[in-house]
Order: structure tokens, then C-alpha cells, then sequence
């Protein structure tokens, strides 16, 4: 394995700058939606006084938890010492980045009072976990952009491990922030359990995962860099594993809730109820996001490049229905305000089997925009900094390259 | 690379800059329009610390539940009342509103009416007296 | 004495303190109840723990298809309806209910249960959402940001956001888009002593008196001497909040 020389994006072709135009443009439309949804208020919205968090809220956290889980390469490579990953800490550094800043993004665009953001950061109840959040997020930019210059700048290189301890433990406290925010909620039945912060745990390694081998693969495919074979199969070898890590969680928290009688009602509509929650449940969540990738990966079709972009793909269409159905499919079950009496009428939806939520357009706009703007930070980091390893082949990267072993 | 600073800045330019608003100066003020004879403090104390004090007394009000009107909101509110030409109170959206008047002149901008009443309105009950 | 003529008596207290209240003075009080009855605090004092505002509502009082008590809310609010009931605030609804074991029908008003421990006060990342000393749970609009992470936390559904720009605000009770609200207790009335929460008004009013308003730490408040004759419920009692609502009847 030899020194790893680092570059930056060419920043000068036509399809750079097509690009940042094209995200720009995505991003300027959201911003036109958030205008929308804000000057009018939310009734514009698909979100009610029953599904109050909505698509804006699936695609917020969805960004947030990849952002933690995209530095695990970075965590392997500084804290478990692997070596095949440690060229590609810078960049999954600045994945966890960009990813965390498109999330917060809409999150904070979604608020009803979004011009108050001083508020949320003057005002603290640190009794709330979303107080806590704020100083985890805020803490998490700070830790990983000194991590990022430890790791780029010679001088400070002799610390860099412990900014990636640092880092490491700052993101597993961070999810499981982001896992209490459900967690904690005492009142109803999809929520109230300490499992939602291990689950997400392992869906921020899962979903980090898979986001981290799509911008690896686009970025060394547009750049015209060599990403060799070794590595990426180390990487799908690892999100295979961390997809049925959070298969684990699932199956364990649903066993709990089936076993005890007071969460059944929510059981059977998850499971088999008469929303659109149950396919996104078993077709999103458990097909295409579990069983598919995890066949793709350990079998013969893992060997196969496309493969392996298709699965992290599923992978991650399967982590925005799971976060579907966790969000809205967790308010859309009634809550059990009377539970010895059949709720027979109310003006205000108490006797409804569900509630539906039909996400509006500017709600599914302002999510990608914060998608648009994660990817945009990406794009925009690589090319103003050497983030990216010149090369990849496996002669570079790999430690255990032998030259007569590469068919 | 510069170029694509060029494009960035101006990106950003465009983001903040739509905010900016052109037109003819405000007039100034009106601001004899009082019922009673004097404010509850002079005029150069008032113009400068009228928020704190309306600010204090937000947070005693709704907190504490005290709900003197000298530092009030709902005070200055049932004061300061300039009428259209209707013979009414007019509200904020009212270039003569006394709160507005000034505001818009100083191009200081303020949320208070998007939630409280900005006229004297009498209620079903004569709270808060 | 039948609880119809105790009402009518408090009403008639109740007309008669709204008058001594301006005073101020305990002395002209004729008897203990009457001092336990007594609201008005002075307007530069603040509200202290010495009392828990709350409610007690009887269910097999209340008409099923009456919705008085909702629209007296509306009216002293300012709530108007607009865009419909998905996304119009509800401080205070009816809801009919039916016993799974028995059949039996009943129905009744929910409304914010002010909780001593209240999950939306927990979870509140900026303290908007906060318990006065009295008891009575408030949102400080000036704080919300509109994350509605109370709505989230909240057991009984009592909150709502408003989904649309306001114009008509009542003067006493601010409110506007963006923010969250639910039932205050009438807390401008509470204030000022003028009486019972606009609902419960309303209720006495239809002559079904089926709410009462009071003082649950007042051991000689009407509230507080049900409460010791008769066996209430707190909804969701399992999470031990220790509402300030209380239910007879279901």
C-alpha cells in the first residue's frame, strides 16, 4: 500500500458547473416552497393537527441519521485502525457534513416560526431532548470540521485520533439524541420505548453506509479517479452487515409490542392494517430495504459494481419508507385516550380507525432541496479542498494487494 | 476556482438581496396621538426603553400572571389610538397606526400584531382591567 | 342538599364575589365558602402555588349533542373556523363515547388537562410551553418556535397549531400563525377573578352543569369537596400526571 496523495474535484469542466447549476436551481425552488408554505401557513401543507411532523420531518431525520452513520468509514478507519478506510476519512467527514446541514435544514425550515431561530438558541429547556439536540448537532460541526482539519493540516495530523474518538462518541450520543426524540414520547404506543435509540443507531450506520458508497462511487466515476474492487467490497460487506443489524432492532422491538396487549391495536395497523403504512412496511422497509440488499450483497451479484450501487440504493429507499412509517405511520395510529370506551364521534378525529396524510408538493420540494443542499456541500467541499484520494485501485488502497492475485 | 467564487457570491446575492425595498421616504410621525395628558414615562425615556419595559411586562404577564397596564402592550395600545376616517380606531395595517407610523419610519420591523389585537377591542369580559 | 341547588347557590356567590372581588377585601365575606370561592388576586401579584386551578366534569351531566361549552370557547378566543377541522384549532371538543364492556353512552368535553407534569412541558426545546404556579398550562407564543414536538408529547391531543395568518384576535388572548395553542383555563378570567372559564359558563348557563371550575388545593372550594365526596378519574391515569381535569361518569 503506498502514500495516499490527495486531490481536489477539477472544478472546471462544463459538467461541474451543470451540475452546481442544476442543484441550485433545485435548491432556489425549495426555497420558493418554503416561502409558500410559510406565508400561507401550514393548511397548504398535508400536515393537520394530527400528523403535525410530515414529509419535511421523514426527509430531516432521514439526512441527520445518514449524517451520523456517514462517518463511519472515518470510525473505522481512526478508531478500529483498519487501514483500507483511513484514505477515506476526509471524505466521509464531509459526507457527515453535508448531510447533517441538508437535514437541519429542512428541519428548521419546516418550524411555524422559522424567523424565531434565534429563539431555539437563546431559550433552552434542558429538560427536552430537542434542547439537547441542538448543542448535539451544533457540537457535531464543530468536532468533525476540527476532525476534517486534523486530518488535512500535517502539523496537527499527530491528533488527529483523537478528534476521530471524539467524533465517534459525539455521533453515537447524537443518534441516540435523534432515536429519544421518539423514544421519549411517553404517550404513545408507536413511541415511549428505549429501543428507538439503538435502532437508530444502527440505521444511521446502515443508511451512512449506503449514502457514503453512492457519493464514493459517483464522485470517482465523474472525476474519472480509480475506485478498485477491494474496497468497495469491504464497504458493501460492512452495510450488509449493519442492514441486518437494524433488522435486529426492528424485529425486536415489533416481538416486545406483540407480546404486550396494549400495543397490539398498533401492531395490527402497522402490520396489517388498511393503510398505505403496511406496504411501505413490508415492501419498502423489509423487501426492498432489508431482504433485497442483503441478498444482492452475499450472493454472487455482490460482485458485481452495479450491484452494489443498486443495493445501497435499496438500502436507502428502504430507510426513507422505514422513517415513514416510524414519523407519520406512529401519529397515524389514535391514541388511547379512553381505554375502556369505543371513541364513537369527535370533532376532532378521536373516533378515526387512522389518520391519512397526503404529503403536498412543497413538502416533497423543500425535502429534496435539502437534499439538493447536501449534495451541493459535497460537490462544493471536494472541489475547494483535497478531500478525494487521487486513487483508489486496489493497489493503492488495498494493504493485502498482492500483484499476481488480481485476476 | 474564481469563476466559481463569481457564481457563488452572486447565488447569495440573490438569496439575501430580494429583501431590500425602494420608494419615497415615510413621513415623519405623529406622535401626539394620546388619550390623557403624558405617557407613562417622558417622551425621550419612552422612545428609547419602550420595549424593554414592554418586554419585561410580556414576561411578568404570561409567567407570573401580573397584569399591571402600566408597561403593557394592551396599555400603550389603549392610549395611543389614532382614528381613520371612519371615526374607528385604525389598526396596524394603517400607515397612521401610532405604533406603525414610527416603526415604518424608522424601518424597524415588529411581530407583535401578528398575534395581539392592535386596536382597543372590548371583550365579552372586561379582563385585566 | 341536591347538587342542582348547590349550583344554583354558587352561582348566585359566585355573582355576588364578582362585585366584592373589586374590593379586594376578605371581610365581607359571611362564611368560610366564600372565602374559598373567592378568586381575584390584586394585579401586581403574581400567581403562586397556594392554588391548582382545575376542572371537574361530570359526564352523566352532560347532554350528548350539546356543544355549548365549544362554542363559548370559540367565542371568547376568537377561534374561527377557516380552512376546516383538520387543521382549525380546538381548544375544547365533544366527544361521545361508548363503553366496551356495557354499551353504555356517554359523552363529554376534552380539553388541555393541565397536568402537574405535564409532557409538553418536557419536551418543549425552548421552555414556550411552560406550567404557571397555579397549575395552568400555557404556550409563551413569544418563545414557540412551532416545532410542535408538544403536540407530538401531548396524551390527549389538547394542542393545535395555527395553520394560517390570524386578523381577528380578541385583545386579551393574543394569538397568531405558526404557533400552538390550547385551552388557557380562561386564564385572562382567572386573572382578573371575573368568574368561571367562558365553557363552563356556558355549561351552567344550558342549566346542565356538568363542569365546575375551582381551586383543587382550597379544601373549602366546591371542586375540592367533590372531589372528597366522590370517587373522579384522570384520563390517562397510567402515566401518573396528575391532570388538573378530572372525570366523573366514565
Amino acid at each position: 500500500m503506498s502514500k495516499v496523495n490527495y486531490t481536489s474535484l477539477e472544478a472546471n469542466s462544463k459538467g461541474f458547473y451543470g451540475l452546481m447549476g442544476v442543484l441550485a436551481a433545485v435548491i432556489l425552488v425549495a426555497l420558493g416552497a418554503v416561502y409558500y408554505m410559510e406565508h400561507n401557513g401550514h393548511w397548504v401543507t398535508g400536515m393537520n393537527n394530527q400528523i403535525v411532523w410530515g414529509l419535511p420531518h421523514v426527509f430531516a431525520i432521514f439526512l441527520i441519521v445518514a449524517a451520523s452513520g456517514a462517518l463511519n468509514v472515518a470510525s473505522i478507519g481512526t478508531v478500529f485502525g483498519k487501514a483500507i478506510y483511513k484514505p477515506l476519512g476526509r471524505l466521509s467527514s464531509l459526507l457527515a457534513l453535508a448531510l447533517l446541514t441538508g437535514g437541519l435544514l429542512v428541519l428548521v425550515l419546516d418550524l411555524g416560526r422559522p424567523d424565531r431561530l434565534i429563539v431555539a438558541m437563546t431559550y433552552y429547556n434542558f429538560k427536552s431532548i430537542f434542547a439537547w439536540n441542538i448543542f448535539l448537532y451544533t457540537g457535531f460541526f464543530g468536532i468533525v470540521a476540527v476532525y476534517i482539519w486534523f486530518m488535512m493540516e500535517r502539523k496537527m495530523n499527530k491528533y488527529y485520533k483523537v478528534a476521530g474518538y471524539a467524533a465517534f462518541v459525539w455521533r453515537l450520543i447524537l443518534t441516540t439524541g435523534t432515536g429519544s426524540i421518539f423514544g421519549f414520547l411517553v404517550a404513545r404506543s408507536a413511541y415511549d420505548a428505549a429501543i428507538m435509540a439503538p435502532l437508530f443507531i444502527a440505521l444511521s450506520f446502515s443508511l451512512g453506509m449506503a449514502c457514503f458508497i453512492l457519493f464514493l462511487m459517483a464522485t470517482y466515476k465523474w472525476s474519472e479517479k480509480e475506485l478498485g474492487d477491494a474496497i468497495l467490497r469491504r464497504l458493501k460487506n460492512v452495510l450488509g452487515i449493519f442492514v441486518a443489524a437494524a433488522f435486529y432492532f426492528v424485529l425486536a422491538y415489533h416481538l416486545t409490542n406483540l407480546y404486550a396487549t396494549e400495543h397490539h391495536g398498533f401492531e395490527a395497523f402497522l402490520l396489517t392494517g388498511p393503510s398505505g403504512h403496511t406496504p411501505l412496511f413490508w415492501v419498502g422497509q423489509i423487501l426492498i430495504g432489508t431482504v433485497a440488499p442483503l441478498l444482492i450483497f452475499y450472493t454472487k451479484m455482490g460482485e458485481s459494481r452495479s450491484a452494489i450501487a443498486v443495493g445501497s440504493a435499496l438500502v436507502i429507499i428502504g430507510g426513507f419508507a422505514q422513517f415513514t412509517t416510524i414519523i407519520i405511520g406512529g401519529q397515524a395510529y389514535p391514541m388511547p385516550i379512553f381505554p375502556d370506551y369505543e371513541v364513537i364521534s369527535s370533532s376532532f378525529g378521536d373516533a378515526a380507525k387512522y389518520y391519512a396524510y397526503t404529503p403536498s408538493l412543497p413538502e416533497i420540494v423543500l425535502g429534496i432541496g435539502g437534499v439538493a443542499i447536501a449534495i451541493l456541500i459535497f460537490v462544493f467541499g471536494c472541489a475547494v479542498l483535497r478531500f478525494l484520494p487521487d486513487s483508489l485501485a486496489d493497489k493503492v488502497a488495498d494493504p493485502h494487494y498482492k500483484a499476481e492475485s488480481s485476476a | 476556482m474564481n469563476k466559481l467564487l463569481v457564481i457563488l457570491a452572486s447565488m447569495a446575492v440573490l438569496l439575501i438581496g430580494s429583501t431590500a425595498s425602494a420608494g419615497s421616504p415615510k413621513p415623519l410621525p405623529n406622535l401626539d396621538n394620546v388619550q390623557g395628558d403624558k405617557c407613562v414615562a417622558p417622551k425621550e425615556v419612552i422612545r428609547v426603553e419602550h420595549m424593554e419595559y414592554i418586554m419585561h411586562q410580556r414576561d411578568e404577564t404570561m409567567h407570573r400572571g401580573i397584569r399591571t397596564s402600566k408597561h403593557s402592550l394592551k396599555g400603550c395600545i389603549n392610549c395611543h389610538i389614532v382614528k381613520g376616517d371612519d371615526g374607528k380606531p385604525v389598526n396596524f395595517m394603517d400607515d397612521r397606526h401610532f405604533c406603525n407610523s414610527c416603526h415604518e419610519y424608522a424601518a424597524v420591523q415588529m411581530d407583535c400584531f401578528q398575534c395581539h389585537a392592535s386596536t382597543p377591542t372590548p371583550g365579552p369580559v372586561a379582563a385585566g382591567k | 342538599m341536591s347538587s342542582k341547588e348547590s349550583n344554583e347557590t354558587n352561582k348566585s356567590r359566585r355573582q355576588f364575589l364578582g362585585a366584592a372581588a373589586a374590593t379586594a377585601t376578605m371581610t365581607v365575606a359571611p362564611g368560610v365558602t366564600v372565602i374559598g370561592l373567592a378568586q381575584a388576586k390584586p394585579v401586581d401579584q403574581a400567581v403562586s402555588s397556594k392554588n391548582r386551578w382545575g376542572l371537574l366534569i361530570d359526564s352523566n351531566k352532560c347532554a350528548s349533542g350539546c356543544d355549548a361549552c365549544v362554542t363559548a370557547c370559540n367565542t371568547e378566543n376568537g377561534i374561527e373556523e377557516i380552512h376546516g377541522p383538520e387543521t382549525d384549532p380546538q381548544w375544547i371538543r365533544k366527544v361521545t363515547l361508548k363503553h366496551k364492556a356495557s354499551g353504555r353512552e356517554t359523552s363529554l368535553p376534552l380539553m388541555c388537562q393541565h397536568c402537574e407534569h405535564p409532557p409538553c412541558v418536557d419536551v418543549c426545546p425552548t421552555g414556550a410551553s411552560f406550567r404557571r404556579e397555579d397549575g395552568i398550562v400555557l404556550v409563551d407564543r413569544h418563545t414557540c418556535i412551532g416545532c410542535r414536538y408538544c403536540m407530538m408529547a401531548c396524551p390527549y391531543k389538547a394542542r393545535s397549531f395555527v395553520h394560517e395568518t390570524l386578523t381577528q384576535q380578541v385583545e386579551y388572548m393574543p394569538r397568531g400563525k405558526g404557533c400552538v395553542e390550547s385551552c388557557t383555563l380562561c386564564v385572562h378570567r382567572v386573572d382578573a377573578g371575573s368568574g368561571d372559564p367562558a365553557c363552563v359558563e356556558a355549561c351552567n348557563k344550558e342549566n346542565h352543569n356538568a363542569m365546575m371550575f375551582g381551586d383543587l388545593n382550597d379544601k373549602y372550594s366546591d371542586i375540592n369537596q367533590e372531589l372528597r365526596a366522590y370517587k373522579t378519574r384522570e384520563l390517562r391515569a397510567d402515566l401518573n400526571l396528575n391532570t388538573g381535569v378530572r372525570y366523573r361518569g366514565i
